[in-house]
C-alpha cells in the first residue's frame, strides 16, 4: 500500500462523489488524472472511496441502494483499468466468498464488488451449504473465507462451518457479515467467526489485518 | 382503572392517551407450530392450525393481539413465485417470479380469491375473528407495493429498475398498488382489525431519504388512502432516519421502529402524531436470559410508554423461531408488572 498523500485524499473525495453520482466518466477521469498504477489506484483510492461510502451508510447518511449502485460503478471501473487477468497472481492468501444456506445474494454481491475493486482476487462459491463449501474451499486451498447471510438460522450455520473448518482445514480464517450480524453485534463471536464488519467496505481493513497476522 | 380489553387498550393508546397498562404485541408466527408440536411447513399448510396456534400463544402470554401473518413469500407465490421451507426459520421466496422486466406492462394483478396462499390467510383471519369475540385486535399484513418487488425481481434487479427504468418501475408500482389495496381490503373484510404495512425499502437505510417523497412515500400515500381500515407502517427494523414528517403524512396511525434507534428521542419527535410500535431487538432476544429480557422491557417502557401512544413489541414484526419461551414469558410478566399506568419512575432498572 502507498502512503496517503494530500493528492490521494483529494482524488478519493472526487471519486466518492463520482461513484455516488453514478458518473462513470468522472470516475474514470479520477484514475486518469491520478497518475497511479491501476493496482495502487484500486488499493488506495478506490478502496478508500468505497470505505467512506460504507461508513456513511452505517451512520445512516446514505442508503443501501447507493452503496450497491456505487459498488457496481467501481467494479466496472476496475474491470476497465485492471481486467481480472491482469491482477498479480498471488500477492495475498487465497480468498473466497459464499452465501451460506441462504437465498439472498445481494450482500455477497456488494462485498465482492468492494473486495475486487480493492485489488484482491476472490473466488465466488455462490449460494452453498456447509458440506459443499468445505469441500470446495479445501480443494482451492482457501485461507480466508467470507460468509454472507441474511436469515438468522443461516447465520447460525456458521457454527457448524467453524467446526468443520477446524477439523478439515485448520487455520482457515472466517469473516462473516450480513443483516443478522449487523443487528446482533455479538453474534459473530457466538458462532465462532474470526471477524465481522457491519459494512461491506469494512472488510478491506479487516482483510489487510488478517493477511498481516499469521493464522 | 378497570381492566380494559386488549382492543380498548390498543385503541386508547392509538388515541395517544394512557390506557390501564401498556399494550404489547408479541408478533409470534412460527412459535404456533412449536406450541402444537408440529413442523413449520405443516403448520402453515392448514389455516385451522394457525388459528389454534395463535389462540394458544395468546392464552400463554396474554399479549394484546392476534397475528394473521404467515410469511412474506405468500405474496410472491400469488405472482407465480415458489417458496422454500426450513425447519428452523421462516420460509423464503425462491427464484424471482418476474424473470423479464420487459414483461411488466403485460403482467396481470393476481386475484386474491384465486391465490391459494392468500386464501389461507383469509381463512386464518376469519377463524380468529370467530373466536376472538371482538375483544382482541387481529392484525393483517401486507408487503408494501414498493417493497414487494425485492421478492418479485430479486434485490439487485429491483434497484436497477428503480434507478434505470423509471417507466417500468412506475408501471410495477401501479400494478402492485392495485394488488396491495385489494389484498389489504380482503383481509379487513375477512376479520382483520388493522393492517400492518411492511415497507422496509422506504427506510433511509435502503433507499435515500431524499427519494422517499417521490418513491416509497408516494406509493404509501396512494395505497394507504385506499385501505378501508386503520394501518400501521413497519420498517421491519430498518431505521427511520429523517423521514418522520413524510411518513406521518401518509395517513398511517403507528410506526414500527428499529432497535437501533433511540426510543426516547423518537418519542419526543413523534409528539403525538404517530403511535410507536417497538422496539425490542428480536435477534438479540434469541440469547437473552429472562433477567435481560426484563431489563430491556423496562428500558423500553421507560422511554416509550409515558403519555400513551406506545405498543411494546419487537423491532421487526416477527419474533425469531429461536427465541425461547422463558424469554417471552419474562417479557409478558414484565409488562404486566411495570407497564401499569401511570408508569412508575422505578421502571428503569438502574434508577
Ligand atoms: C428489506 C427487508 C425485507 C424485504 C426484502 C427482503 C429480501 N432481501 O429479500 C421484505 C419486506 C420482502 C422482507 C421479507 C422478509 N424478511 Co426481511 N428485512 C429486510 C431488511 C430491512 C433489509 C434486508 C436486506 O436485504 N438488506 C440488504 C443486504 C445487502 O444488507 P445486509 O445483509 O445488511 O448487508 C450489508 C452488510 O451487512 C454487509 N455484508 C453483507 N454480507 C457480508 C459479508 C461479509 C463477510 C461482510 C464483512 C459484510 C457483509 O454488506 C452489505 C452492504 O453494506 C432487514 C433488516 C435490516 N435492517 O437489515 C430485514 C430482515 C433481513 N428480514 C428478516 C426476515 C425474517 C424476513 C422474512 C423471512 C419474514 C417472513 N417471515 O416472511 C421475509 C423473507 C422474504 C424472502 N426473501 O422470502 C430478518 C432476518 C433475520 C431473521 N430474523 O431471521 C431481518 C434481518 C429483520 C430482523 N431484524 O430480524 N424483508
Amino acid at each position: 500500500m502507498q502512503p496517503r498523500s494530500l493528492e490521494t485524499e483529494e482524488l478519493t473525495d472526487r471519486l466518492t462523489t463520482a461513484l455516488l453520482e453514478l458518473d462513470r466518466n468522472a470516475a474514470r477521469a479520477c484514475f486518469q488524472h491520478g497518475a497511479l498504477e491501476p493496482l495502487a489506484f484500486s488499493e488506495t483510492v478506490l478502496a478508500a472511496a468505497l470505505e467512506r461510502i460504507g461508513d456513511r451508510w452505517e451512520r445512516g447518511e446514505l442508503a443501501l441502494s447507493q452503496v450497491y449502485m456505487s459498488g457496481r460503478i467501481a467494479e466496472d471501473l476496475l474491470d476497465d483499468i485492471l481486467p481480472p487477468q491482469d491482477l498479480p497472481v498471488t500477492s495475498h492468501p487465497a480468498l473466497a466468498i459464499a452465501v451460506l444456506d441462504d437465498f439472498h445474494p445481494l450482500g455477497k454481491r456488494i462485498v465482492s464488488s468492494v473486495v475486487r475493486a480493492s485489488g484482491f482476487r476472490l473466488t465466488d462459491y455462490g449460494l452453498i451449504g456447509v458440506d459443499d463449501l468445505v469441500q470446495r474451499a479445501r480443494r482451492d486451498g482457501i485461507e480466508i473465507l467470507l460468509i454472507s447471510t441474511l436469515m438468522y438460522p443461516a447465520a447460525l450455520r456458521v457454527r457448524e462451518l467453524r467446526v468443520r473448518l477446524d477439523r478439515d482445514m485448520p487455520g482457515t480464517r472466517l469473516v462473516v457479515g450480513g443483516a443478522p450480524f449487523r443487528l446482533h453485534p455479538n453474534l459473530w463471536r457466538e458462532v465462532g467467526a474470526d471477524a465481522t464488519s457491519t459494512t461491506a467496505a469494512g472488510v478491506i481493513p479487516l482483510l489487510r489485518r488478517l493477511i498481516a497476522e499469521p493464522s | 382503572m378497570n381492566e380494559m380489553t386488549p382492543l380498548e387498550r390498543v385503541l386508547c393508546t392509538l388515541g395517544h392517551r394512557e390506557p390501564d397498562r401498556v399494550p404489547f404485541f408479541l408478533l409470534l408466527t412460527m412459535h404456533g407450530a412449536r406450541e402444537l408440536g408440529i413442523g413449520i411447513r405443516e403448520y402453515y399448510s392448514t389455516p385451522e392450525l394457525v388459528v389454534e396456534g395463535q389462540l394458544r400463544l395468546r392464552k400463554r402470554y396474554g399479549h394484546d393481539c392476534l397475528y394473521g401473518f404467515l410469511y412474506a413469500a405468500l405474496e410472491s407465490e400469488a405472482w407465480g413465485g415458489e417458496t422454500a421451507f426450513r425447519d428452523d426459520g421462516p420460509p423464503n421466496a425462491l427464484a424471482p417470479c418476474i424473470t423479464d422486466i420487459r414483461k411488466i406492462p403485460h403482467l396481470e394483478v393476481p386475484r386474491i380469491t384465486e391465490a391459494p396462499g392468500l386464501k389461507k390467510v383469509l381463512e386464518v383471519l376469519a377463524g380468529l375473528k370467530a373466536r376472538a369475540k371482538g375483544e382482541v385486535p387481529i392484525i393483517g399484513t401486507v408487503m408494501s407495493p414498493f417493497s414487494l418487488p425485492v421478492l418479485q425481481l430479486g434485490f439487485e434487479r429491483y434497484l436497477e429498475l428503480i434507478y434505470r427504468e423509471p417507466e417500468l418501475f412506475c408501471e410495477l408500482m401501479r400494478l402492485n398498488t392495485e394488488f396491495c389495496v385489494a389484498w389489504a381490503n380482503a383481509q379487513l373484510a375477512a376479520g382483520a382489525t388493522a393492517i400492518c404495512y411492511f415497507d422496509p425499502l422506504s427506510s433511509p437505510e435502503m433507499t435515500p431519504a431524499s427519494d422517499y417523497p417521490r418513491l416509497g412515500g408516494a406509493v404509501a400515500r396512494a395505497t394507504l388512502s385506499r385501505i378501508q381500515g386503520p394501518t400501521a407502517t413497519h420498517l421491519a427494523s430498518g431505521r427511520l432516519g429523517s423521514i418522520l414528517d413524510e411518513v406521518a403524512g401518509t395517513g398511517t396511525a403507528a410506526l414500527g421502529v428499529s432497535s437501533r434507534e433511540d426510543l426516547s428521542a423518537l418519542k419526543k419527535s413523534f409528539s403525538g402524531r404517530l403511535a410507536i410500535l417497538g422496539n425490542l431487538n428480536g435477534l438479540e432476544m434469541c440469547g437473552w436470559s429472562p433477567e435481560q429480557a426484563a431489563g430491556e422491557v423496562r428500558r423500553a417502557l421507560s422511554a416509550g410508554a409515558p403519555g400513551g401512544g406506545f405498543i411494546l413489541s419487537d423491532n421487526h414484526g416477527e419474533i425469531p423461531w429461536q427465541v425461547p419461551d422463558r424469554v417471552l414469558e419474562a417479557i409478558s410478566e414484565t409488562v404486566r408488572r411495570w407497564g401499569r399506568y401511570p408508569i412508575a419512575p422505578e421502571v428503569l432498572p438502574d434508577a
